[in-house]
């Protein structure tokens, strides 16, 4: 698995960064130059987003473009406001993505628990059938899931991108590896000490399962608030929008005079995926992973 | 994250090592009994929902393709009818061959540069820089597609977008990018590269991590050097890597919608339509349900058959160590 590999590789980097005495490494330069240009080429973009965001809207076409906001001008994220209910749109994608995420992270810990400590017939079968589901691909299921959703009364409504989204195949998966990972003789101890299954999940298992539950938690949040396909058809009114189809639409209605508008919601938009970016980029990255390893 | 970290390091040990078995509490008949109860009850929201969710719509997916219905009027049944008119129809043929070149370009480019750029990065570099560019180039896959299809529509205009003003510092006259069908096909499968080489990225470097420093060891002591090394001993040893980097890479690239829908919905002309794009159109905006639902079976039919053939071919090219 991709962090024990990783650690070792970095164990033993206090030996890599040996300074050339001799003569420089050309090779080594040469590759970093390389990594340099494509990492200018991937963050690039994003820089020019903000720092057009931050220009007065009668500047944002200006060429050469700026990549550094000397004199940041707010009033395009002033606009936003003004012509996007952008507060209305982040509650719905908080609401919509918070109880994604707190979801999975319940149904995938019981079920992973279930699957990995406890004994019962056809648990070999049915985890492959979970597995499967992974392959599934949303499009495929959409039409029946919208009827169904419809069936229940419930189109048109914030519950119909909760609802489906919250069973989650992978976040089992992951907590299943997670717990069997655990030692067994904390479970062995429990149950000399007279616990019931149940008492070992509350008091044993469970508290020791966050941190995989703050992995498939990162995970929901960041793949939820980024969606677009599944909004864009299950909710119609402009008051159900979630934060991606919202800008879409923004730049829809907009021509193409305010740029920095439309960039501003995109940077605002951004933001608290920037702040899972920084606290769980280790967790993401291990999450999205995982399970890849041999 | 790292007062966990000891643990959750052991935890991948204990996962990785074969034979260990899972903890399993309760050795007495009661302890048996109930655990088969809290078994079922911790899986009944994961089941439900599965089934509710995923399973019932599969199959209802593959029945309603018979039918024709547009949720007004009763489903009538038409047998193959809906088949055959998906497969007449010049959009939906144009839109499966966009997506199967948009699959082959776009994966390609990904996996080709994340190949690359992972050996480049694992290769002797100072541990911070390699975490900065594990970083930048991971950074991406936490936009979202459509926030990343909006701006990148700016950057790609054809009078005022960046792109062509870099273009015309080299003397090249501006490209017309979203408005001819190869320039929207070329900036669909730029912006999606862009997007998405991160995760193969990050899949390679777990891989080459993988790979036991004494191979090259020994590799260069028979005399391998540079680019011989890679050609025999990374390729040969990174193929389990590169099958799951690329069975992903495809699987996604199949169901291509976000970018296209943002940045050209589809045009100009049909020109990079993709088969999830006439999916969503058939049925939410013509309401021919049962045609959607051929062409999502279709669809499903092509990527199984591809992840198939991708792990058939794999027993003869793919090297375990």
């Amino acid at each position: 698995m991709s962090i024990t590999t990783e650690r070792v590789s970095t164990g033993t980097a206090p030996a890599v960064p040996a300074r050339p005495r001799r003569k420089l490494n050309w090779n080594l330069v040469l590759r970093i130059v390389l990594l340099m240009i494509a990492a200018v080429l991937t963050l690039g973009p994003v820089m020019w987003t903000l720092s057009t965001s931050l220009r007065s809207p009668s500047e944002s076409f200006m060429l050469p473009p700026s990549f550094f906001p000397w004199n940041p001008d707010f009033t395009s994220y002033a606009q936003v406001f003004q012509q996007l209910d952008i507060v209305l749109l982040v509650l719905n994608s908080a609401l919509v993505t918070g109880l994604i995420a707190v979801g999975q992270m319940i149904t995938a810990a019981m079920a992973g628990y279930a699957f990995a400590n406890l004994k019962f017939r056809g648990r070999g079968a049915l985890f492959s059938i979970v597995l499967a589901t992974m392959m599934v691909p949303v499009q495929v299921t959409i039409v029946p899931v919208f009827m169904l959703i419809r069936g229940m009364g419930l189109s048109d409504t914030l519950l119909a991108l909760i609802l489906p989204a919250i069973p989650t195949a992978f976040g089992t998966f992951l907590m299943r590896q997670y717990f069997l990972g655990l030692p067994a003789d904390l479970a062995e101890a429990a149950s000399i000490d007279g616990a019931t299954p149940w008492r070992t999940f509350r008091s044993v298992y469970a508290p020791l399962a966050v941190p995989g539950m703050a992995i498939v938690g990162i995970l929901a949040f960041n793949f939820h608030w980024n969606e677009f396909f599944r909004p864009l058809i299950m909710t119609i009114s402009e008051q159900n929008f979630t934060l991606p189809l919202g800008l879409v639409s923004l730049q829809g209605n907009l021509g193409t005079g305010s740029i920095s508008v439309v960039l501003a919601g995109v940077v605002l938009s951004m933001i608290p995926a920037l702040v899972v970016f920084i606290f769980g980029q280790r967790a993401l990255q291990d999450g999205l992973t995982a399970g890849s390893g041999k | 994250m790292s007062t966990t970290t000891p643990r959750r390091e052991r935890a991948n040990q204990r996962a990785n090592t074969p034979g260990t078995p899972g903890a399993q509490p309760g050795h007495t008949a009661s302890g048996r009994h109930s655990q088969r109860w809290l078994a079922w009850i911790f899986l009944a929201p994961t089941i439900l929902g599965m089934g509710l969710f995923t399973l019932v719509p599969i199959v209802a997916s593959v029945v309603l393709a018979f039918f024709r219905w547009d949720i007004i009027s009763a489903p009538t049944f038409v047998g193959f009818d809906n088949f055959a008119e998906v497969v007449q129809d010049p959009t939906v043929r144009v839109s499966f061959l966009n997506t199967i070149v948009f699959v082959i370009v776009a994966v390609s480019l990904q996996l080709g540069l994340a190949l690359a750029l992972a050996v480049m990065v694992q290769e002797k570099m100072p541990a911070w820089l390699r975490a900065f560019f594990r970083s930048a180039f991971f950074f991406p896959l936490i936009l979202s597609a459509a926030s990343v299809s909006i701006f990148m529509r700016y950057l790609f205009n054809e009078q005022f977008g960046v792109v062509n003003w870099f273009l015309s510092l080299a003397g090249i006259p501006a490209v017309p990018w979203l408005t001819t069908p190869g320039g929207s096909a070329a900036v669909v499968i730029l912006v999606y590269v862009w997007q998405n080489f991160g995760f193969s990225f990050l899949l390679f470097i777990g891989g080459l991590a993988s790979i036991p420093a004494e191979t090259y060891e020994a590799a260069s002591l028979d005399g391998a050097t540079g680019w011989r090394k890679h050609v025999y001993v990374t390729l040969p040893l990174l193929s389990p890597t590169t099958l799951l980097a690329s069975v992903m890479a495809i699987i996604s690239a199949l169901q291509v919608f976000d970018q296209p829908y943002v940045l050209t919905r589809g045009g100009p002309g049909d020109s990079t339509r993709t088969a999830v794009m006439v999916i969503f159109e058939s049925a939410f905006q013509r309401l021919e349900f049962g045609q959607a639902s051929a062409i999502g079976v279709i669809l499903t039919l092509i990527i199984m058959a591809i992840t198939a053939a991708q792990f058939r071919l794999s027993k003869r090219f793919v090297f375990y160590q």
